[in-house]
């Protein structure tokens, strides 16, 4: 199955695969660090292990970012 | 309002730009802008947004100048160490551009105080570190109906959106702040000074390109940023139904503070 994840082409021997085992070989470490979205819609962080991919789909997946100074405002 | 010699020729190179122009550049004069946090990110913003003539901009940040922020944050020198940030915010605005009308709140953004900061604003800038802070400002700007801009940087990477009311928010994103320990705590994660200057002179332009009405905004896009491999790439998105503030059955509609992320508390202790 060939993928999009990222805007890059993603490729598993498996026909079937979920959300969440694309972002484990995405080397996302916990999926509590990202939103994810399956062609163009988000999916909810408790639907990931359910959601299943097709060939073609496009997952995104965009980290949580903190940053700027040093301490909270 | 009419430019007088001194303000045609110092915002000549603005006037001359055919999406600028005389109309543009005194929307910029008209200007009110907030800046949420006087650090990597609020530095860039602030200093482009002075120079390119900005009204009146506010600041808000309660911190002091930390030998450890000059590495990223531009608007503060070596001097400045030990003093309040957004009174070394305000001199810096001064020197480059006296037509900018600098407020100055020296305090850190609430529940209790965030909806009668932002009022007066045009557009607000989220230029905190913190996730507590980036979710008050989102909520705060959604309900209150205000557009602003989201920046987050960590290492070499950085991220940015705006918010227009009626459009995606933040939340429709990131639903909730990440679970302690998720996310990598601030001591940990480190950052490349320029990243911060990138992700805010982006920031700097959706300002000015709101003011001015032209172009197409960071809105319902996200963009996102690996400055380690110089990749860019931008992530459509749509509001979500489900979002917690603008989506079909809001759970959050008055603000409350977050708890602070475990970074938060370790690096408040260092001072
Ligand atoms: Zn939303």
């Amino acid at each position: 199955m060939t993928l999009k994840v990222n805007g890059k082409v993603f490729t598993a021997a498996e026909a079937a695969l979920t959300v969440a085992e694309v972002l484990q070989r995405s080397s996302v470490a916990n999926p509590e660090m990202v939103a994810v979205q399956l062609n163009g819609e988000f999916v909810a962080k408790e639907k990931l292990a359910q959601t299943p991919v097709a060939q073609d789909d496009e997952v995104d997946f965009i980290y949580f970012m903190g940053g700027g100074a040093k301490r909270d405002i | 309002m009419n430019l007088n010699d001194a303000q045609i020729e110092r915002y000549s190179r603005h006037i001359i730009l055919g999406n600028v122009g005389v109309e543009g550049q005194e929307k910029i004069l008209a200007g009110k802008v907030l800046i949420i946090g006087t650090g990597g990110l609020g530095a860039p913003v602030a200093l482009y947004l002075a120079a390119a003539g900005l009204g009146t901009i506010g600041l808000v940040d309660g911190d002091v100048v930390d030998l450890s922020n000059l590495q990223r944050q531009v608007i503060h020198f070596t001097p400045d160490v030990g003093r309040p940030k957004v009174l070394s915010a305000k001199d810096k605005i001064a020197a480059i551009n006296p037509d900018v009308r600098v407020i100055t709140y020296e305090t850190r953004v609430a529940a209790a105080n965030i909806a009668g900061i932002i009022k007066d604003y045009d557009f607000i800038v989220d230029g905190t570190d913190n996730f507590a802070a980036k979710f008050l400002i989102n909520d705060a700007c959604v309900l209150g109906g205000k557009p602003f801009s989201h920046g987050g940087i960590l290492r070499f990477d950085g991220q940015t959106l705006t918010y227009v009311p009626g459009q995606a928010c933040y939340r429709c994103v990131f639903t909730a702040p990440p679970p302690k320990g998720a996310v990598p705590t601030c001591s940990q994660a480190g950052i490349l000074g320029a990243v911060a200057g990138m992700l805010g002179t982006i920031q700097a332009a959706e300002v000015l390109r709101f003011l001015i009405g032209k172009g197409e905004l960071l809105v319902n896009r996200l963009l996102v940023f690996d400055a380690l491999n110089m990749n860019f790439r931008t992530v459509k998105f749509a509001r979500n139904p489900a979002c917690p503030v603008c989506g079909e059955r809001p759970s959050i509609t008055t603000l409350v503070d977050a708890e602070p992320a475990v970074c938060d508390l370790k690096s408040r202790g260092r001072g």
